[in-house]
């Protein structure tokens, strides 16, 4: 047997902290200059701030640009973040927007490339080699977590078994059949899987797996803990968001402690998200992005709204690429759920589009280390009912015209006028009980 | 014709039911039948009062989900066989019933039947037209 490689691109994984900056700093002043170029919308950003493409010379510079927004994404939607001419573009991947509206990413085939290198990273980093076989169990489709870690699967030479997500016993079944070594998916996917196998009889011993690499949603250490016990692995994390590329923007080494942001792709900064000042290393606030070798869809100052801190203290992998922690909570609305991002604001919509006023309560707990969402709804005085089944129905209506715009599905549960409890004359629209799980997104 | 109901929507929390019956008593008004839908999240309860304009408003003004339902009343003899004679009428007619109750008077003589169905005044028609006696508002004030 082969000694594992430790990094799937050493050079760049590991080159020093001024060579980094180096290549930032000549990216950057590239990437400006052809977004300026290519992109009326976020030139139209630059000329209201009154900077030009030659204003930036180095990393040093970057806080002179225009943030972009999700609100950007949504007004460019669908082409105008669009850098590059649509004929070199060979696939979209979406996410959800807040009012509905989605969001639409571009990628050429390097931008494809690149990002897929950078999942690789990931998995190498969980100890892959052409050796593995890789359950991927993410969704495919326009969510971005199935096909990137497949993609990079391919490149490391993986035994890819593209799963996407669901059909627990068939999952099972493959994992035990084939062999499986590295699980990726959703953490709480993980642990109901964990969940599952010990049903079924199961020791954490009998599987073949060796690392999970689990992203896309919020976790604790405690959870971390469960998962690796239950399924006898080590547990990585992964970072990433559509806007961006997708998984891999920033990953865990055997470390476990914060994830890598690829730089040489990547400028993370962290801002005070009221004022937009950058501030200091080490200090807590929102992440931005901006992406240095993107062809498609090159967003520069991407406003994530996920919390965190940058470290760039030494890391015993020997990669130099700064670390960042799991996001700790959002600087926006937006919630997490079942690895899905929801904003209240489409809650909203789906409500008025069905005949309801957006008086409505969302309540978000975990049973089994998985997301339960109920969303009641107070009904209107004219929409009562002495049969349950009218209302059982209009209940299911709303709950599909729900999943229809969350992509997930909600209990929903409709209430007597004026039911939800309000303080200050407000109701409170969000219980997320889930936060007695350490769960703070 | 047609009898009035009172529909209220409970929720399945504790003291609901405090709060309705209640209200409904120191209305000082008198429960005649009731009968429940529920599912597990709610219920539906259905009152046949004395006075069911007062029940209405003090069950709204203690802060309850509550309407008037127009149902079908059917006054019939307290024996074997009455119940599905007219059942039978109304299958014949391809009337669907939603739902009913029935309940007896202190007389013991007859018995009274509630039926909710889509359309009222056909259902009455042909109860009329085989012979059925149908209830009013008065009579259950008065029974």
């Amino acid at each position: 047997m082969r000694m594992p490689k430790k990094y799937f691109q050493q050079e760049a994984e590991t080159m020093p902290v001024e060579e980094i900056k180096k290549i930032q700093d000549e990216k950057l002043v590239k990437q400006v200059k052809y977004v300026y170029d290519n992109v009326k919308y976020y030139r139209d950003l630059m000329d209201k701030k009154g900077v030009k493409p030659e204003d930036i010379k180095s990393t040093a510079d970057l806080h002179k640009l225009p943030f972009l927004k999700k609100d950007d994404l949504r007004e460019a939607y669908p082409y105008g973040l669009l850098a590059t001419d649509l004929n070199k573009c060979v696939r979209i991947h979406s996410t959800s927007g807040t009012t509905g509206k989605r969001v639409v990413a571009f990628y050429t085939q390097n931008d494809i490339d690149m990002w897929e290198e950078c999942t690789a990273r990931a998995l190498v980093a969980a100890g892959a080699t052409e050796e593995d076989v890789v359950q991927v169990c993410y969704g495919y489709g326009l969510f971005t977590g199935g096909s990137g870690i497949h993609g990079g699967s391919h490149k490391v030479g993986c035994l890819t078994l593209p799963m996407s997500s669901g059909n627990t016993d068939r999952q099972i079944q493959f994992m035990m059949d084939l062999n499986s070594t590295i699980l990726c998916c959703t953490p709480s996917y993980a642990a109901y899987l964990g969940e599952n196998l010990k049903e079924k009889g199961y020791k954490p011993e009998d599987n073949k797996l060796k690392a999970g690499i689990f992203g896309a949603e919020p976790w604790t250490e405690e959870m971390r803990r469960d998962i690796e016990k239950a399924l006898g692995i080590k547990a990585y994390d992964i970072y990433g968001l559509t806007e961006i590329s997708g998984p891999g923007v920033a990953f865990e080494c055997e470390e476990q402690k914060g994830m890598h942001i690829n730089e040489d792709h990547f400028i993370a900064e962290i801002i005070d998200p009221d004022t937009g000042e950058v501030l200091p290393e080490g200090t807590k606030g929102e992440l931005v992005f901006t992406s240095l070798d993107k062809e498609a869809f090159p967003l520069i100052r991407y406003r994530t709204r996920d919390i965190c801190i940058l470290s760039r203290e030494k890391c015993s992998c020997g990669r130099t690429f700064v670390r960042m922690t799991k996001p700790m909570g959002r600087s926006d609305d937006m919630m997490i759920i079942r690895g899905v991002n929801v904003f209240p604001s489409q809650i909203e919509t789906v409500l008025l589009n069905c005949g309801y006023a957006p008086n409505y309560q969302i309540i978000l707990d975990r049973v089994n280390n998985s997301d339960t969402f109920d969303i009641n709804v107070e009904m209107g005085t004219e929409d009562f009912s002495d049969t349950p089944k009218e209302i059982t129905k209009r209940e299911k209506k709303l709950q599909d015209a729900m999943k229809a715009m969350l992509g997930i599905n909600p209990k929903v549960h409709l209430l007597a006028p004026k039911s939800i409890p309000r303080s200050e004359g407000k109701a409170v629209r969000l219980i997320d009980n889930r936060k007695r799980y350490g769960i703070t997104i | 014709m047609a009898v009035k109901q009172i529909s209220i929507f409970v929720e399945n929390k504790e003291g609901k039911l405090v709060t309705i019956t209640d209200s409904i008593a120191k209305a000082n008004v008198d429960i005649r039948a009731m009968s429940v839908a529920d599912t597990q999240d709610f219920g539906i309860f259905r009152l046949i009062v004395t006075e069911p304009e007062k029940a209405l408003e003090a069950l709204q003004s203690s802060g309850c989900f509550v309407s008037i339902t127009k149902v079908v009343g059917v006054s019939i003899p307290d024996e074997p066989g009455s119940l599905a004679k007219i059942v039978k009428i109304l299958a014949r007619h391809n009337i669907n019933i939603e739902y009913m109750y029935a309940f007896i008077t202190v007389s013991k003589k007859y018995a009274s039947v509630v039926l909710r169905v889509a359309d009222n005044e056909a259902a009455e028609k042909i109860l009329v037209e085989n012979g059925v006696k149908l209830l009013e508002e008065k009579d259950i004030a008065d029974m």
